[in-house]
């Protein structure tokens, strides 16, 4: 309970230790404690901004997701018009190609049948001729009636 | 009480747990411990109260260590867990504190009442530990070594030592006057203690004004670290004698040392409020002190 050396020992310990403080201990923690409010103000931001890009790209996806849906469409509906138009084309050239077979068929025939009737009229001339022939009894001059004849035989 | 000994009066157990162990010169001029209270008063101002000093400065070092291990650990990067948390707080509380009341530029302030906050607190945080427990532990080392066990005297809160709360006062109080030379200069520092409370515009009334006002502001000036370390020494005291008190019935049979103890634990428990209110108090008085130091004599 006496005043004596020990304030003034208090006084020397008080001034090392605030200095001791000031020094070591303020600086870095006050430091850390400043940065890491800036760090947290700056996620919080950034997560705010994370979070509107993540609205923004939802939009986006949206948006190309209907334009792809609408695309489809096009392509789908485009694609049936040309399966039709491909089947129409395909009707057509069948046709085309059926008439032109039918028609080689004609021809074939009329030509058939032109042969056959050159082939009936030379016979019927040979065989008119050879009953004439035997009618006549051979007074008929072959070299003089001839064109008679083919005149006959083309007129059959 | 040491049951183990001789038993004391009420008296002489109060008394032993109010003096402080003190090293000093003896009456026979060599240097030792004091044996008693009166050897203790003869020693003069040069002698030195170990048990609180010491336990001053092991506070002290405990503080630095407890918040420079803090300090290390703390980065933007961590996660404030345990320790580094507390001591966070607590500066954070601390430059709340400085940033209101210490409106001026100076970065010594904020580690000051942080150094004043956690210390003093430390301190007045060693009146919760039984009156008895490390005092009694001290005689017994003491006694072992050869001392009377009656003479080994170990006090344990320094702040109820007037020796370690005027110091700080002190040192407060030698910053106060720095840092009134160094913002106003002398002349500035010589207006403040001249020309207030009572000023006037007539040069003979002024003139005459002048030794009153000096007389009030020097006693204003003084009357600051005195109040400041005698009020903490005042509320540490008096929750230690209550403690010491409380104590003594300790020695009256059971039903007194039952509730002896109740009244143990719920002073204790008032007196978690005392010490963190004082701590506060003498860390808020000292920005105010040094604000006002700072603070222009034209500002008033």
């Amino acid at each position: 309970m006496n005043i004596n050396a020990t304030i003034i020992g208090q006084m020397i310990a008080f001034a090392i230790f605030i200095y001791l403080t000031y020094r070591f201990v303020w600086p870095p923690v006050i430091g850390a404690m400043a940065e890491r409010s800036k760090r947290i103000a700056d996620g919080l931001q950034a997560a705010d901004r994370a979070e509107k890009d993540l609205e923004l790209a939802q939009q986006k996806v949206v948006e190309q997701l209907t334009a792809a849906k609408k695309e489809a469409a096009a392509i789908l509906d485009q694609a049936n018009k040309r399966a039709i138009d491909i089947v129409e084309e395909a009707k057509e050239k069948a046709r085309v190609e059926a008439d032109r077979i039918k028609q080689g068929a004609q021809a074939e025939i009329d030509q058939a049948v032109a042969r056959a009737k050159e082939d009936l009229r030379n016979k019927v001339v040979t065989l008119a001729l050879a009953g004439a022939e035997k009618i006549l009894e051979s007074s008929i001059d072959k070299n003089a009636h001839n064109e008679l004849v083919n005149k006959l035989a083309a007129e059959l | 009480m040491s049951g183990t000994e001789h038993s004391l009066t009420s008296t002489e157990y109060i008394k032993h747990h109010l003096t402080n162990m003190t090293y000093g010169q003896l009456p026979d001029g060599s240097w030792g411990f004091a044996e008693n209270a009166e050897q203790a008063a003869a020693m003069g101002f040069w002698a030195i109260n170990v048990d609180t000093m010491g336990w001053s400065l092991f506070l002290g070092v405990l503080f630095f260590i407890i918040f420079r291990s803090a300090a290390k650990k703390a980065s933007s990067t961590t996660i404030p867990t345990g320790l580094l948390n507390v001591a966070e707080t607590a500066i954070e509380f601390v430059e709340d504190n400085v940033k209101n009341m210490f409106p001026y530029k100076n970065r010594m302030i904020a580690p000051l009442a942080l150094t004043i906050l956690v210390w003093v607190f430390f301190m007045n945080f060693m009146d919760l530990f039984a009156v008895d427990l490390i005092p009694g532990i001290a005689q017994q080392i003491g006694g072992a070594m050869g001392y009377d066990p009656h003479s080994v005297f170990f006090k344990i809160v320094p702040s109820t030592d007037p020796n370690i709360t005027m110091g700080m006062a002190l040192f407060v109080f030698v910053l106060v006057v720095f840092f009134s030379f160094t913002q106003k200069g002398l002349v500035g520092f010589a207006k403040e203690l001249c020309l207030h409370p009572f000023s006037s515009n007539i040069f003979i009334v002024q003139a005459a004004l002048i030794p009153i006002n000096f007389v009030l502001e020097i006693v204003n000036l003084i009357a600051k670290p005195i109040s400041l370390g005698l009020r903490l020494f005042g509320n540490m005291y008096a929750g230690e004698v209550i403690f010491i008190l409380v104590a003594i019935m300790f020695g009256a049979g059971y039903a007194f040392a039952f509730l002896a103890g109740g009244i143990q634990i719920i002073w204790a428990l008032f007196h978690i409020l005392i010490i963190s209110l004082q701590a506060f108090i003498f860390m808020v008085l000292t920005i105010v002190y040094l604000s006002m130091a700072f603070q222009n004599a034209d500002e008033h």
